[in-house]
This record gives structure tokens, C-alpha cells and sequence, in this order.
């Protein structure tokens, strides 16, 4: 198994330097092209085929996107918009939405329990439920709001990337499944060239704004998409234009984390058993408004 | 945004109480830290076809087991058969979910019987439906089959019971499924191919 | 599909109509954006939504609910109008040339030989005229008023730019966009393909529709060429192979005509169907029935067919009425059935009108449902509320539940919608106590025939006397049954060239239908499929992935019918000299001695271009018909009809003729007429459609499917949605003449209100799939809405357009 303690590149609120004996790893990428998807959500059955995860069977609520939102079980899902970019020319642009893999992670850099959230030297960042104590904080630091919280096991869950697939050499499950080959997977290099050559067939078809998305706020991602409007990113379902990290990330990195290494005191011991007994923390809904 | 006073409290807290788990001992070994281990190794895989529409994707269906005399198969994983020309590899979301159907709770286990004005499903076996099944055919075909029209033609038709084929059922069954139809007189054959 | 799905990545420019490729068949709709990503092909949708193929699609063109064959006649009206015809081709592969009877005509919507008491056409003037040669008379300058071409003009003059937009919605400029796109196509170095499906086939002129889009590609010269074709994406895995095995009344395995009443002997059955050249020189393929059907009946009865007893046609039941399922289940209501097997069939959802099929369904004796899930159609005697309310202590309907296998339980062969034949194998054992379908009809068959040995009964001959000879008789095994359907030499098959050389040994499986013959010799249960399983093995196993081509053949994966042929009509890929029109997507050529290329051809392999030898070989001229002769029930030219629940008070093209308002020569049974609505109580237009979500009604028993997809919506335009009051999310209720359905109302900007005839038509967007057995949540079954009448010729139900009414819940 190629992916392993030796592979991986940084870990949450660990100070111990990360294992650097291997040489430099491929870089790996999955590229969505919007253009070319159906939305068909073949890769959000085959995401819950592989990863073993069904959802609550629910309703639907007036639009094509379904389930509703991320959740625990579903890590990846179309989200529909009907588009006039061009007056009176109607476009259904359909966005799958998922972990994008940021080179710098702020889901990473906000964890505060060690080992739960992990990045391979191939990019892939990868959460590890056993070490997640629930708090929510990678929720937080996440600019594309994309790590849901477990109401069963008060765990984060997202997409793995199906690490386990790419560890033995194979595509991600949505990758693989996509009928129209919207999505492709490939070293980090070979996706953008890929994608080169796809914005120079939307830009020959009228799409003068074609563009690759690749965010350079989280040092760019290990998911890039190739959009029609480039330059309108928020008009896939609110595809964040220059997404950055967190302050309250950076906060964290800034203030506690000194605080934390000479904090060995009773405030800790106390942390420590309110975890033990009352579980771990709800991230709570005013949280989330003041952090969005 | 801004950081409130109590999320400052709380990422305090947090934090400190993360980094000082760890040096008290309390941290989940880096062994762990692990992806999760490959799930098909050493399943079979058995190459199929899709039965929903017409591409007639290829699949490839994985089951427990090495079909050893003692272990009973199970399915736990359908995905695309690459080298197959129209799919390579690939499946809509109906061939993606195929696992839910092959093991959806509303497959039919044993034969069942719903007598007249009844509000229930009865279980029988094998042989008591083959039995009542074939009587009520034959009584009815004995009771009706048509030899020769008014004109004395001879048409050796069966027109008072039906049969419709399924689209889904394979070429085997097609064949077999007509024949016998023919072979006991059945006009009253139609297929969901109409639909 | 006259091609095949790989195929599509050749063309040039692809058309979407009638059919939603991307949400019913994500996977065969890759090849289009392969062929827009690898030839810059363009892609174009016409239909009454934006769907998911309109989402990545170049260009999307609205159009009415039934309206399509005013849209396609306006664009071959365009086509020679403008002069987009490939002329060498129209003029040497199609009957552009051939002259038609003085008797034919046309008149207000109206072909001759009508009877309007029948609703039936008299078809004899519908034919050529024929020269004291017996051949058919052709003008080779195409200048007679009388020959197709000039007919075929002065029919579609009437589909002006102006004419399609009043009837379909269309605006003027997206149409001519579209036609112009398609007239590009003219040129002989470049191809369009056409993929259609339901939306097409359901309607009351549903072969028309189909007949109006070959008459596009054939005057652009795209059938038998790579990337081109008429091609219908079949909604079944094996939908092509068990319409190939012919499990309906009309036709005997391999599309043989099935007899009637009519056909009194055999050797007028044979000979009625025997068809003779009508042109010098053409192979009129029909000629070889009597091999094609012989075979058949030494597959069925074996032995017991000779040549002495005509081998048993008189055993063979003749038909004396259509048996489709809409008569099947008219007779049914009309208490004239006792008796109904559904094998991996859910009537009660799939047949139109729930109501009159719960009440035909509730008035047999005996039903049977053989299927791998629990459907609808088992339990229609079941309350289930507002979903299905009955009293089931009222129905005397003894029914039995089969448990079947699945797909991965089974092994054996589908064919795709390309015509590819391919084997598949069992996975696992199947679940509790299911078995097999060949199991359970041999079972069902071997328990009958004891009882008829044992009893005696009514013409126990057939029954006694059917081969049976499966080593298992009650488990007839896959292989045996293929190898049977694919047939073998009974005697020494003998080279009629050369009777010393002999084809096929005495036992041997035989390689091709050109060695059936019609002596009792040799058996094959589907001629078609003679080939997939020779003596070289199974065929339909194959996996090899090479194409040297480069076009997508894979020659050696599985086996195509016929012959292993993966382009039907393929010598019209090349000129009459034998010269491919585009070298690049060369499938087969003339080498000097013989036909010869990458695909098996379609054509007599010795047959010289001088001889003229036309490429449609099945036609007893040689040629595709732009006019269709008395090949179809409803006119030899596609001509518009409004749907029979129209919310228009007159046929735009034909205001003055209340007969000419729907399809005359479709039938419509007394109490089903009653059932229709009008425009005053059901104002809007319905469609009913799949989602890409879901199949059918199989995957509502499905949780991942039921996941992603999981409660019934119906979809209406904004414009209606505010007249209603109704917004996104809102329960609503649809009702038309017949029933109803509540769902979820998507408001969307993907309907648009379409200016029809000077009246604005609304459309609501009916998805099928849901139904009240599932781990979906229950819904209502769509088909409660739908009208009890179909194509005047298929007699597939009407489930495109149809009016409702739509209110909030």
C-alpha cells in the first residue's frame, strides 16, 4: 500500500516534523469539467457505493439537487443553476461539489487534535475519524464549506479522494464512473494540460471567459474545475471567487499554538474531561454566521 | 468575520487541549494514520452486463469469496469494465447503484400465492405453484383453444390467455419464452419493447 | 441503431430529438463528447424542454409537444428548398427517381383511399408505377411530376420557416438555425446523426416521426456511413434482442411475419413473403423467407416438422386481430381473458391508463408475475390509499408472485441497442429461493406437457411435439438454448455452386444465415442471430479490444447481427463507383474484385458497381424509400397530425378538416374516446419523461437511486407558476380526463411558454418513476394521467403530449 505514515506531508496540530525520507511524490488531480458534465450524479452514487455510505432517502424540495446539502454520508453533489450569462441564452450549469483538496488546507491548519486531518504527499488530504474529536473547527477553516458533522458519532466527514483507491493505483469511484468523462484524474500536471486543451474548445465554441479554477488563496487544489464563465465563478452555485483561509485559521496558528505549548495548567486537565464525559463540542449556529 | 470572545475561548481551549493530549500520551499513534485498505483484494470478479438500457454497459461484478466449495458468494461491489468499447469503464448512476439493486429489499425470495378476495400474500413452494399454475393453464386452453375459424381455416389458436415478455429478460429466455407460447397456441403475446 | 454507439464519436454534427440521450443513456452519450472534444462536432437539441443533452448542448431549439413532424417535414422542405441534398446519393440509393401510380394523392390532410368509417386506408394506390417490364418506371432526370422527388417537393412546400413556428412554438430563427446545421450534413465529406428514442415513438404518429427524420438522412446522403445513421437508443438492456426473438404477435423470430387467418396455406404464406426484385439486378433478400422460416420450424418442432407435413405450419398459430398490449388489455376489460403471465413486466405501470388496466387486471382468473422485485402490477389488487385504492376482498384475481433472478445471478446474452450481442456470466447465487427464467419456463412447460401426456386435452400435438431435448428438461441451460437460436446443419449442407463442397457437416452449428435452407436441412431459431454461436464457439463471448479501423468497430467483440456487421446499409457509404464518399470514414470499397473494408459489408461480396446492385438489400428495389409505399398504416408521406389530446381546436395545416385534426388511421377503442379531455377543462400541455436518476420503475426499489432522486416533482414554467400561484417546492396536483398525481412542483426556466397557432401553450413536465411499492417515497404512477391510444402503426401508447390541468395541492 503506497499510502502510508512515510507518505504523509503535514498533520493536524502535530509539531513533530512530517517524514521526509521519500523524494518528492506526483502531485495528483481531479479536473471537472463543467462543460462537459450531464449532471447525471453517477459520481454521487458511485461515491456511496464505494465508500459504503447511503443517505436518509428524503424529498425533493423544488430543484434537481439531491440530497439536500453534504452531509455525513454524502460527500460529493451536484448543485443545479439555471443561468442567463448571455441575455435571453439559457444555461443549466451544473457543479459538483466536493473537497477540493487545497494544497494548503485551512481544514488542516485549524485542526486541533493530532493525526485527525492528514495530507499525503500526493495532495490528497485526508480526515481520520479515530483522531476527530468533534469540535467543528475544520468546518470553520474550510473556504468551501465542504466538512460535515456527524449527528451519530459527532465525527467530520468529507471526501477522501478515495485514497484508498489511489494508493493501489486507481481512479477515484467518481472519476471512473463519469459517463461523459467531465471528470479525469490524472498527475496535477497532466490536468492542466488537459484543461488547456478544453478551454481552447470552449473559447472556439463562444465561451470567451473559459477558464481554469485553480485557487490560488489555498495554494491552488488537488480538485480544479474547468469553467464556461471563468471569470464568474460564483454563479456555479456560489463557487467562491478568491477563497483564502480563515482568519480565525490564523488566529489559531498565531495565538494558541504557543499558548497551547506551555499550556500543560488545570484549564487543560478540565478540557480534557469535559471532552471525556460530555462528548465533544457542537460547532453552534452563531459560530457559523459570524465565520461565513 | 470576526472572532467573538467566546469562539476565542473556545479555540483557546481547544487548542491547548489538543497539543497537551498529545504530550500526555493520549495521541492515536501515526500507525493509524493509514488509508483505508483496499476493499476488493482477493474478491472475484465476474464480468456482466448492465441490465438497464441499451448501451449495455460492461461491468464488473465483485464478490466475497473465491467460489471455494464452503464459502457462499455475496456481491459487494459493481463497477465498469474498462476494456468494454461503449462504457470503458464507466457507469450512469442506475449501473453505479446496481449493488442496491441486486440486494434491494423488495426482491422476491420464494413463490407467493394471493387467493381470490384475499388481502395477503400467501408463501408456497416451488412445486405447489409449477402445479396450480400449469392446471390453470391447461384448463383454460382446453377449455378454449380455437382450432378452425367460422371460415373452417385452421388457426390452432389460445387467445384467452396472455403473456407479456420482459426487455430485460436475456436472448435465451426470449427464445425460449416464444417458443413455448407459440408451441401452446398464445396469440395474445406482446413485449415492454412496444413501450 | 442502423449504427452503433461507439460510432457516434464520427460525426460531424449531432441531433437530439425525440429523446434525451444524456439522462436516458449517460454512458452511449459519451461518444458525443468524444466527437465534440476530439472532431469539434457540434451538438443540437430540439425538444419541448431543456434537458440535460440541452445543457452541453451548442444549440437548443424549444418545440411543442407533438409537434415534430411539422419541424422535420419544414426541415426537409428546407433541404430542397435551398438545395442541401447530397444528389448522387438521392438520386442512385433512394426511389427520388422512381415514378408513383396516377391514382395516389393527397388532399386536405387526407391520403387516398380513406374510409373513414374504419379509420383505415385502402394502401393499394400507394405504390409505383410498374412498366410492361414488370419493373418499376424511373425517371432519371427526376423532372416528372409523378416520381418521388417532385412528390415529395410539392408535400413538404407547405412546411414554410413561418408554417413550423405557428405549429410548434418554435421561433422562426432557432428553426432555421437547426436546419441549417442539418443541411451543412448535404455535403459528401461530412455526417450528422440523429438520436432519438421514446419521444418519438410515443405518439399517435410515432412511425412517422421516425420516417420523417430517414427522409432527412437520406436526402443528406447519412445512412449506411460512419457517424451517420437514423438511430434509436432502446430503453432496455435487451429491448433489441427480445424484439429480435419477436415476443409479440406480429412477427415470428427474426421479424418473419407472423401468419394469419389469411394465410390459409403455406406455400402462399411463403410466397406472399417471398418478396421479387422490382428492380433488374437488386438481391431482394426477402426472397430467402422460406430458408429463414423452414429453419425456424425445425428449431421448434424438430422431428416433427417434415416436408411432408408442410413442417407444421398448421401447428403455427395464425392471428386473427393485433394482440398489442393496448388490444391485449381491451379484450381484457372486455372479460374476454382469463389468463395473464407477466415475465419481468409491470403492466400496471408501463401500460397507459392505470385505471383501465387495474380494472382489466381484476377480471381475470389467473395472473402470473414472474419478476426479480416486488412490482406494482403484482399487487394492484393491494389497497394502498390514494395510491392505488382498492378492495381487494372484490377482486377474484388469484395471483402468483415468481421470484426470478437478476442479471448478476444469471448468465447468458443482451444485445445492445447497436445490434451487439454480448454474454454475460453469473456473479452469485441468486437470492432465497429465486431461479432462473429459463428454469422457470422450462419447469412451467415440462409440468404442462406431462399433464397433456397424462390427461390428454385440447390439440395436445404442438404440445407433445415441441423439441424439447435439453439435457435437463425442466433447467434448459443457456448455452443449449443459443446454440439452438443460432442453429445447426441437420444433414450435410451442400454448396448450391458446387454440391461436392460441403458448407456445414451433418450436426455442426452453422456460421451464417446464407447456409440456412429451406428442405428441412438445416434448424435456426432467429436466423439474425446465425453466427453468434457456430462451430468456432460462442461468439458473443468475444472480448477482444482491438479496431483497426479506428472508427469503433471492434470487429471481434461479441457478434452483431447480421453477419457480424456493425453498420446496416453499409455499401452506401460509397459512391455507385465503389469509392468511399469520405476516405476517412471509409467502412468498406469496391477493390477491383471485391467489396472489401473494415466492416463486414452489405452487399453481395462479389457484386460489381456496374451491376448496379442497390444497397438496401432487404427492398425488392434495391432502394431507400423516401416515399414509403404501403409500408406504413398511415400515409407514404409523413404529414402532421395533432396528438388526440391537442390544445388546439384545429389542425393549423389543415383548419377546414375536422378529420384531418389527429391521425385518421389511428385506433382509438368506443370507451377510451369518452376518456379523452378537451383544451376548456385541461388547458396545458403534458409530457411524460424519464430522469437520469432512475430507470423505469426498477430503481425506486433501489436505494441509491432513491437517494439522489427521491420523491415525485413535477415541473411546470415560471409564467404558469405565477398565474397559478404556484412556487418552487409547492405540492401540486395534476389531473387529467383520467386521473391524477400530486408531486413537488419545480418552477423552472427550462419550460418556456410557446407561441402555438396565435394561443400561448404551456407544457408540464411530467417525470415517470415513481409508484406506490419502493424504498423511493411512494408516488403516484404517471401512466394515471395518459390516454388509452397509440401509433396508428406500433400502437405505442401516447404518453408525449396529452393535456392536464395543474393546481396546488
Amino acid at each position: 500500500m503506497a499510502l502510508q505514515s512515510l507518505d504523509i506531508k503535514a498533520r493536524s496540530a502535530t509539531t513533530t516534523p512530517s517524514p521526509s525520507a521519500r523524494g518528492e511524490a506526483v502531485k495528483v488531480a481531479k479536473l471537472i469539467d463543467i462543460s462537459k458534465c450531464i449532471g447525471c450524479k453517477a459520481c454521487q452514487v458511485a461515491c456511496m457505493e464505494w465508500n459504503d455510505l447511503r443517505d436518509e432517502v428524503g424529498d425533493n424540495f423544488g430543484v434537481y439537487d439531491n440530497p439536500r446539502d453534504l452531509t455525513d454520508q454524502s460527500w460529493t453533489l451536484m448543485r443545479f443553476s439555471e443561468v442567463e450569462v448571455q441575455a435571453g441564452k439559457l444555461e443549466w450549469l451544473i457543479r459538483k461539489d466536493g473537497c477540493m483538496h487545497c494544497a494548503d488546507p485551512g481544514c488542516l491548519k485549524a485542526c486541533p487534535s493530532p493525526g485527525a486531518i492528514v495530507q499525503y504527499a500526493n495532495g490528497i488530504v485526508d480526515f481520520h475519524q479515530e483522531n476527530c474529536i468533534g469540535c467543528g473547527y475544520c468546518i470553520t477553516g474550510c473556504p468551501f464549506d465542504i466538512p460535515r458533522i456527524s449527528k451519530k458519532d459527532s465525527k467530520v466527514y468529507k471526501c477522501t479522494l478515495c485514497s484508498d483507491r489511489v494508493a493501489v493505483g486507481m481512479a477515484p469511484a467518481c472519476v471512473k464512473t463519469c459517463p461523459t468523462g467531465a471528470i479525469v484524474f490524472g498527475s496535477k500536471e497532466d490536468m492542466i494540460h488537459h484543461a488547456e486543451g478544453r478551454i481552447a474548445d470552449l473559447k472556439e465554441r463562444g465561451y470567451q471567459n473559459a477558464g481554469l479554477y485553480d485557487p490560488a488563496g489555498v495554494g491552488g487544489t488537488h480538485v480544479m474545475y474547468v469553467l464556461q464563465h471563468a471569470d464568474q465563478p460564483e454563479i456555479y452555485a456560489g463557487l467562491p471567487k478568491d477563497p483564502s483561509i480563515s482568519p480565525m485559521v490564523a488566529l489559531w496558528k498565531g495565538i494558541t499554538k504557543p499558548l497551547a505549548s506551555f499550556g500543560l495548567g488545570l484549564a487543560v486537565l478540565a478540557g480534557f474531561f469535559h471532552y471525556m464525559t460530555a462528548g465533544p463540542n457542537e460547532v453552534e449556529d452563531d459560530e457559523e454566521e459570524h465565520t461565513s | 468575520m470576526q472572532v467573538t470572545r467566546r469562539q476565542f475561548f473556545k479555540i483557546c481551549t481547544a487548542g491547548v487541549g489538543g497539543s497537551s493530549l498529545a504530550m500526555l500520551g493520549f495521541s492515536p499513534t501515526a500507525a493509524l494514520a493509514e488509508v483505508r485498505a483496499f476493499k476488493l483484494t482477493r474478491t472475484t470478479e465476474t464480468r456482466s452486463t448492465c441490465p438497464y438500457c441499451s448501451v449495455s454497459c460492461g461491468l464488473l461484478v465483485y464478490s466475497l469469496g473465491d467460489k471455494a466449495k464452503n464459502a457462499k458468494s455475496e456481491i459487494i461491489h459493481i463497477e465498469g469494465d474498462p476494456d468494454h468499447p461503449v462504457n470503458r469503464g464507466t457507469l450512469c448512476p442506475k449501473g453505479a447503484g446496481l449493488l442496491d439493486f441486486v440486494h434491494s429489499e423488495n426482491r422476491l425470495k420464494y413463490p407467493e400465492y394471493r387467493a381470490a378476495g384475499s388481502k395477503e400474500w400467501k408463501r408456497i413452494s416451488w412445486d405447489e405453484a409449477f402445479t396450480r399454475i400449469a392446471k390453470h393453464m391447461k384448463a383454460d386452453r382446453d377449455a378454449n383453444f380455437i382450432a378452425t375459424n367460422d371460415q373452417g381455416v385452421t388457426v390452432n389458436r389460445w387467445t384467452t390467455t396472455g403473456l407479456l415478455a420482459s426487455s430485460a429478460a436475456s436472448n435465451e429466455t426470449g427464445y425460449l419464452t416464444v417458443k413455448v407460447a407459440r408451441g401452446l397456441g398464445i396469440v395474445a403475446l406482446d413485449t415492454q419493447a412496444r413501450i | 441503431m442502423t449504427n452503433h454507439w461507439v460510432d457516434i464519436k464520427n460525426a460531424d454534427f449531432i441531433l437530439i430529438m425525440g429523446g434525451n440521450a444524456a439522462e436516458a443513456h449517460p454512458c452511449g452519450f459519451k461518444w458525443v463528447t468524444e466527437a465534440k472534444a476530439q472532431r469539434k462536432a457540434r451538438l443540437a437539441v430540439v425538444d419541448p424542454r431543456f434537458t440535460r443533452s440541452a445543457a452541453v448542448a451548442d444549440f437548443y431549439a424549444p418545440i411543442r409537444p407533438g409537434s415534430d413532424i411539422a419541424f422535420l417535414g419544414g426541415v426537409i422542405n428546407y433541404l430542397l428548398a435551398n438545395d442541401r441534398v447530397h444528389h448522387e446519393y438521392v438520386k442512385h440509393y433512394t426511389n427520388a427517381t422512381y415514378l408513383v401510380r396516377e391514382d395516389y394523392g393527397f388532399e386536405d390532410g387526407i391520403f387516398s383511399g380513406y374510409d373513414a368509417g374504419s379509420r383505415k386506408y385502402d394502401r393499394e394506390s400507394w405504390n409505383y408505377q410498374i412498366g410492361a417490364d414488370g419493373y418499376v418506371m424511373v425517371d432519371e432526370t427526376m423532372q416528372n411530376p409523378r416520381c418521388v422527388y417532385q412528390m415529395m417537393k410539392q408535400h413538404y412546400a407547405r412546411y414554410t420557416p413561418e408554417m413550423v413556428e405557428r405549429v410548434c412554438g418554435t421561433p422562426k430563427d432557432a428553426f432555421l438555425k437547426v436546419a441549417e446545421m442539418i443541411g451543412a450534413t448535404a455535403a459528401p465529406d461530412k455526417v450528422m446523426t440523429i438520436m432519438y428514442a421514446l419521444g418519438w415513438t410515443q405518439h399517435t404518429v410515432g412511425s412517422q416521426n421516425i420516417r420523417a427524420m430517414a427522409m432527412i438522412q437520406l436526402l443528406l446522403g447519412n445512412i449506411g456511413r460512419a457517424g451517420g445513421g437514423v438511430n434509436a437508443l432502446r430503453g432496455h438492456a435487451n429491448v433489441q434482442g427480445i424484439t429480435d426473438m419477436c415476443l409479440y404477435s406480429d412477427v415470428l423470430p427474426g421479424y418473419l411475419g407472423a401468419p394469419t387467418d389469411a394465410d390459409t396455406t403455406r406455400e402462399d404464406y411463403l410466397a406472399k413473403r417471398s418478396l421479387k426484385p422490382l428492380r433488374p439486378n437488386q438481391m431482394s433478400y426477402w426472397q430467402n423467407f422460406p430458408k429463414f422460416h423452414t429453419s425456424l420450424m425445425k428449431s421448434f418442432y424438430g422431428k416433427a416438422a417434415t416436408a411432408e407435413n408442410g413442417f407444421r405450419y398448421d401447428w403455427l398459430p395464425k392471428k386473427d386481430a393485433p394482440y398489442d398490449v393496448l388490444h391485449i388489455f381491451e379484450l381484457m376489460h372486455q372479460g374476454k381473458m382469463n389468463g395473464f403471465i407477466c415475465q419481468g413486466f409491470n403492466p400496471l405501470a408501463a401500460v397507459s391508463c392505470v385505471k383501465k388496466v387495474r380494472e382489466s387486471l381484476a377480471k381475470l382468473k389467473y395472473l402470473v408475475v414472474i419478476d426479480p422485485l416486488a412490482t406494482e402490477t403484482s399487487e394492484f389488487w393491494q389497497d394502498y390509499g390514494e395510491y392505488n385504492e382498492s378492495d381487494p376482498a372484490k377482486v377474484a384475481t388469484e395471483v402468483f408472485r415468481l421470484p426470478s433472478t437478476c442479471f448478476a445471478e444469471e448468465t447468458g446474452s443482451f444485445t445492445n441497442s447497436g445490434r451487439v450481442l454480448q454474454w454475460h456470466w453469473a456473479a452469485a447465487d441468486p437470492p432465497g429461493e429465486a431461479k432462473g427464467d429459463l428454469e422457470i419456463v422450462g419447469t412451467l412447460f415440462y409440468r404442462l406437457r406431462e399433464l397433456y401426456q397424462k390427461e390428454g386435452g385440447t390439440f395436445p400435438d404442438p404440445v407433445l411435439n415441441l423439441d424439447w431435448s435439453y439435457a435437463i428438461p425442466q433447467v434448459p441451460q443457456p448455452e443449449e438454448v443459443a446454440r439452438e437460436f443460432n442453429g445447426k446443419a441437420i444433414a450435410d449442407v451442400t454448396d448450391p455452386k458446387d454440391p461436392a463442397k460441403v458448407l456445414a457437416k451433418a450436426g455442426e452449428q452453422l456460421a451464417t444465415f446464407g447456409h440456412l435452407r429451406d428442405d428441412g436441412s438445416t434448424s435456426s431459431g432467429n436466423w439474425l442471430y446465425c453466427g453468434a454461436w457456430s462451430q468456432a464457439g460462442n461468439l458473443m463471448a468475444r472480448r477482444d479490444t482491438a479496431d483497426p479501423s479506428g472508427l469503433g468497430f471492434y470487429p471481434n467483440w461479441g457478434f452483431s447481427w447480421p453477419a457480424n456487421r456493425r453498420i446496416l446499409y453499409n455499401r452506401a457509404n460509397a459512391d455507385p463507383s465503389g469509392k468511399p464518399w469520405d476516405p476517412k470514414r471509409k467502412t468498406i470499397a469496391w477493390d477491383g474484385s471485391k467489396w472489401s473494408g473494415y466492416d463486414v459489408p452489405d452487399m453481395r461480396p462479389d457484386a460489381a458497381p456496374e451491376e448496379n446492385v442497390g444497397p438496401f438489400i432487404m427492398h425488392p428495389d434495391g432502394v431507400a424509400h423516401l416515399f414509403a409505399l404501403k409500408g406504413l398504416s398511415d400515409g407514404p408521406f409523413p404529414e402532421h397530425y395533432e396528438p388526440f389530446e391537442t390544445p388546439l381546436a384545429a389542425n393549423p395545416m389543415h383548419p377546414k378538416n375536422p378529420l384531418a385534426l389527429q391521425n385518421p388511421a389511428a385506433r382509438i377503442f368506443k370507451g377510451d374516446q369518452a376518456d379523452l379531455g378537451k383544451a376548456d377543462k385541461y388547458p396545458y400541455v403534458a409530457t411524460t419523461y424519464r430522469l437520469t436518476e432512475h430507470q423505469h420503475y426498477w430503481t425506486k426499489n433501489v436505494l441509491s437511486n432513491a437517494i439522489v432522486q427521491p420523491s415525485q416533482f413535477v415541473e411546470l414554467d415560471e409564467d404558469l407558476a405565477k398565474q397559478k400561484g404556484i412556487a418552487s417546492g409547492d405540492l401540486v396536483k395534476v389531473s387529467s380526463q383520467r386521473g391524477y398525481v400530486r408531486g413537488t412542483a419545480v418552477v423552472t426556466r427550462r419550460l418556456k411558454p410557446l407561441q402555438v397557432d396565435g394561443k400561448k401553450v404551456h407544457t408540464v413536465g411530467i417525470p415517470i418513476h415513481w409508484g406506490f411499492v419502493g424504498v423511493a417515497k411512494q408516488g403516484f404512477l404517471a401512466n394515471r394521467l395518459t390516454p388509452y391510444v397509440g401509433d396508428a402503426n406500433s400502437q405505442t401508447p401516447e404518453y408525449k403530449a396529452f393535456l392536464v390541468n395543474i393546481e396546488k395541492a
